[in-house]
């Protein structure tokens, strides 16, 4: 069968094409320049790109379905505009042996959503002391290996899992927070959590643990220079502004190292905790304004390679608990694309393309897979989106079971309106 | 002045309203003085003491205000356990307000719940005290203390000595002595000191705190702060920072002592100095039962005016 997507004004990572008719057919772009279809949407007025590509999620399964499966996972992200999103591996029990893997790819190939990308531990049972099978978690289709929702501590187990994941040809991503440091903070320290006695969590965990990481990092890449393999490491929703510098300088000097930004560190700080509503409790916390100027920078500037949602599902009673028993956690994958391209574009500038670019080609470069870009040949993976049309943000309409938004009520522009995966519809907003 | 609706902590408070609250609790220091020690003021009332975390005086002493006012009195305190089979706190106030409670007195090691529980519950709210953040009624009898004893606390220097960095109690003092014109000091190790304390000033000097001073507050160390390392040893802060009578001696003669209690004897003050003069411990308490019911007849009975 082949669709064609006519009137659809065309924007990728490398900028923005005008107004074509795309034709798509057996999973690809077919043409650029129409032809015969069995099926035609309308496109006037709305924008084409390549589909969304989160490098972290949580989409809680299995073991936590109350709060997320794959099938609300995948579905709330081809709603927002996702056609690939990974799946973090901190489930119940964690993602640590081929055979999770490969059980979760098999679910979810009965799913018609976004595309899941499956990440396993770095450590078996994520417990920081013994490495999980890389090879073994590669072959069965993991993209990458990360303890995400630990702070594992030992820096000669992060040397080893680098060095080990890398002859496989994986990274290796770290929720880089130095427990120490970090104690039981419950958000951002300074001003506003010592108003409220909050515990607070100092920017310093973030950045002594990212300044560590990477000279591990360096070392690393050293002594597997002879063997030809390069370590990657990928630094999780980054959210200080020294963290970025730290980073900045790490790949002015060459190190193999990525990063991700959040779409809530990008557009929140500390001072929305005044209200004490534990929605907006998070790892690593909301910080400062000065963190989000740095951030939106760095995303400018391609330091920070993409957006992660890290979007973290819970259900609303655990979210009614007070904030210091809380979870900490935000959905957010349905809203990330218009969120940031109100706030961002719209409202302060940044060029379309580099949104786009941090959507799609950057988190797809961080994990090792070739962006996707609208030209003929390249994989249908794809979104349309209303640039023009604004509505308010209503949680109560979210396809994902947590039903909360920080966001809730903002009225934002941008919303995705059909997403594709191999030329398929997986998503279509009620006309 | 604007009627109160609920009491979390001293924002948008005006001092005005603080003299007005204290107006009224002398007037219930009278009551208590009587022989029978009631009053109609809240009858058909009906208070509700939820303690999350558990506090044997400041629940006794909001339950005393209440009842002296003839209000019916209702107390939850699941001490945490309740919560975690997995009833909520929303849950237990919802259940509350089904039974036509009137005022919530809300106590929780969490800072924000009770500021929460005004937008679940339709009564008055009460903050007890809630995590490290604040304890508004302790800051008010404290307050209305000093006043008794200094005659007002515009212009005089207050000293708070201690765990400032945990402390509630240090949060809401420091905020309303500012707000009533004090000059505040918080003194304590620098790893117990925040970085900020809004209406204070902070130092590591205890000399430095206690100098002129017109009144000193002890405040409560915990012993878990010596397991978190946050402390070397209670030796090492009664050399530093325990309150003697030779170290008082810096501050005005006759300086009044406080203390929010329970007190850790010859650990934050020297026992000598425990049982003397210029303490007004047992004073604080007692007044902490009418300045309570000032704060129930002005939200409950003020509100319907
Ligand atoms: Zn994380």
């Amino acid at each position: 069968m082949k669709r064609l997507i006519k009137n659809a004004t065309l924007v990728d990572a490398r900028g923005n094409h005008g107004k074509a008719d795309v034709l798509i057919g057996e999973g690809r772009i077919l043409s650029l320049s129409g032809g015969d279809a069995d099926e035609a949407i309308e496109a006037d007025g709305l924008m084409l790109a390549p589909g969304f590509f989160d490098p972290h999620a949580h989409l809680r399964e299995p073991g936590q379905e109350v709060k997320e499966d794959l099938e609300s996972g995948l579905k709330a992200a081809a709603k927002g505009g996702y056609t690939g999103v990974v799946a973090m591996p901190n489930t119940t029990p964690p993602i640590d042996t081929p055979e999770a893997v490969q059980a979760l790819y098999k679910r979810a190939r009965a799913i018609p959503g976004a595309r899941l990308y499956v990440s396993a531990a770095l450590t078996q049972g994520q417990e920081g002391a013994r490495l999980t099978e890389a090879g073994l978690l590669k072959a069965a289709g993991a993209v990458l290996l990360t303890d995400d929702g630990h702070t594992n501590e030992d820096g000669g187990l992060l040397a080893l899992g680098l060095r080990y994941a890398a002859s496989y040809g994986l990274p290796v991503a770290v929720h880089a927070e130095n427990a120490g440091l970090r104690r039981n903070g419950v958000m951002n320290e300074g001003p506003v959590s010592e108003r409220l006695g909050l515990p607070g969590n100092p920017a310093v965990a973030e950045t002594a643990r990212i300044a560590r990481d990477l000279e591990i990092l360096r070392y690393v890449q050293q002594a597997l220079e002879p063997t030809g393999h390069t370590p990657r490491l990928h630094v999780q929703h980054l959210s200080t502004a020294r963290g970025l510098e730290l980073i900045r300088a790490a790949k002015a000097d060459g190190l193999p190292v990525t990063t991700e930004v959040t779409p809530h560190h990008l557009t929140l700080t500390d001072a929305v905790l005044e209200g004490m509503d534990p929605i907006y409790k998070v790892a690593p916390p909301l910080r400062t304004q000065a963190d989000v100027e740095a951030l939106i920078q760095g995303l400018e500037d391609g330091t920070i390679d993409g957006i992660g949602t890290d979007h973290a599902p819970h259900t609303l009673a655990e979210k009614e608990q007070d904030l210091l028993r809380a979870p900490f956690g935000i959905p957010n994958l349905e809203v990330a694309f218009p969120l940031l391209f109100t706030e961002l574009v719209l409202k302060r500038g940044l060029k379309l393309e580099v949104l786009i670019a941090r959507f799609t080609d950057g988190p797809r470069r961080a994990l090792g897979l070739e962006p996707i870009h609208l030209e003929e040949g390249a994989p249908a993976d794809l979104v349309l989106f209303a640039p023009n049309a604004e509505r308010p943000v209503d949680p109560a309409h979210f396809v994902s079971k947590a039903k909360f938004s920080p966001w809730s009520g903002w009225k934002l522009a941008g919303w995705p309106v059909a997403t594709l995966v191999e030329g398929q519809v997986v998503w279509r907003a009620e006309a | 002045m604007g009627a109160l609706k609920h009491l979390l902590d001293f924002t948008g408070w005006e001092a005005s309203q603080v003299e007005d609250l204290f107006e009224t609790a002398k007037l219930m220091q009278e009551v208590l003085e009587r022989p029978v020690k009631k009053v109609p003021a809240l009858q058909g009332f009906t208070v509700a003491t939820v303690f999350f975390e558990p506090s044997t005086r400041t629940k006794i002493s909001f339950e005393l205000a209440a009842r002296r006012m003839s209000a019916d009195v209702v107390s939850f305190s699941p001490g945490g356990s309740s919560l975690k089979k997995g009833e909520s706190y929303k849950d237990t106030l919802l259940t509350l307000e089904a039974m036509k409670v009137d005022a919530y007195v809300i106590r929780t090691d969490a800072a924000g719940v009770p500021y929460q529980a005004t937008r679940w519950v339709k009564g008055v709210v009460i903050n007890a005290g809630d995590g490290r953040r604040a304890h508004p009624t302790q800051a008010l009898l404290d307050a209305f203390t000093l006043t008794e004893a200094l005659g007002g606390l515009e212009g005089k220097k207050i000293a708070i000595v201690g765990d400032i960095l945990h402390s509630r109690v240090a949060r809401s003092d420091a905020e309303l002595f500012s707000l009533l014109g004090a000059e505040v000091w918080a003194a304590g190790p620098a790893t117990l000191l925040p970085q900020t304390l809004p209406g204070a000033r902070l130092t590591t000097s205890l000399k430095e705190a206690l100098s002129d001073a017109d009144a000193v507050i002890a405040l409560r160390l915990q012993r878990e702060r010596m397991e978190a390392g946050i402390l070397p040893s209670i030796p090492e802060y009664v050399a530093g920072y325990q309150i003697t009578p030779e170290r008082l001696a810096w501050a005005k003669p006759q300086a009044p002592l406080l203390h929010p209690g329970p007190m850790n004897r010859d650990v934050e003050v020297d026992g000598r100095l425990a049982d003397s003069e210029n303490s007004l411990v047992t004073r604080q308490v007692a007044n902490g039962v009418a300045v309570r019911m000032a704060v129930l007849y002005h939200l409950l009975v003020g509100r319907n005016r």
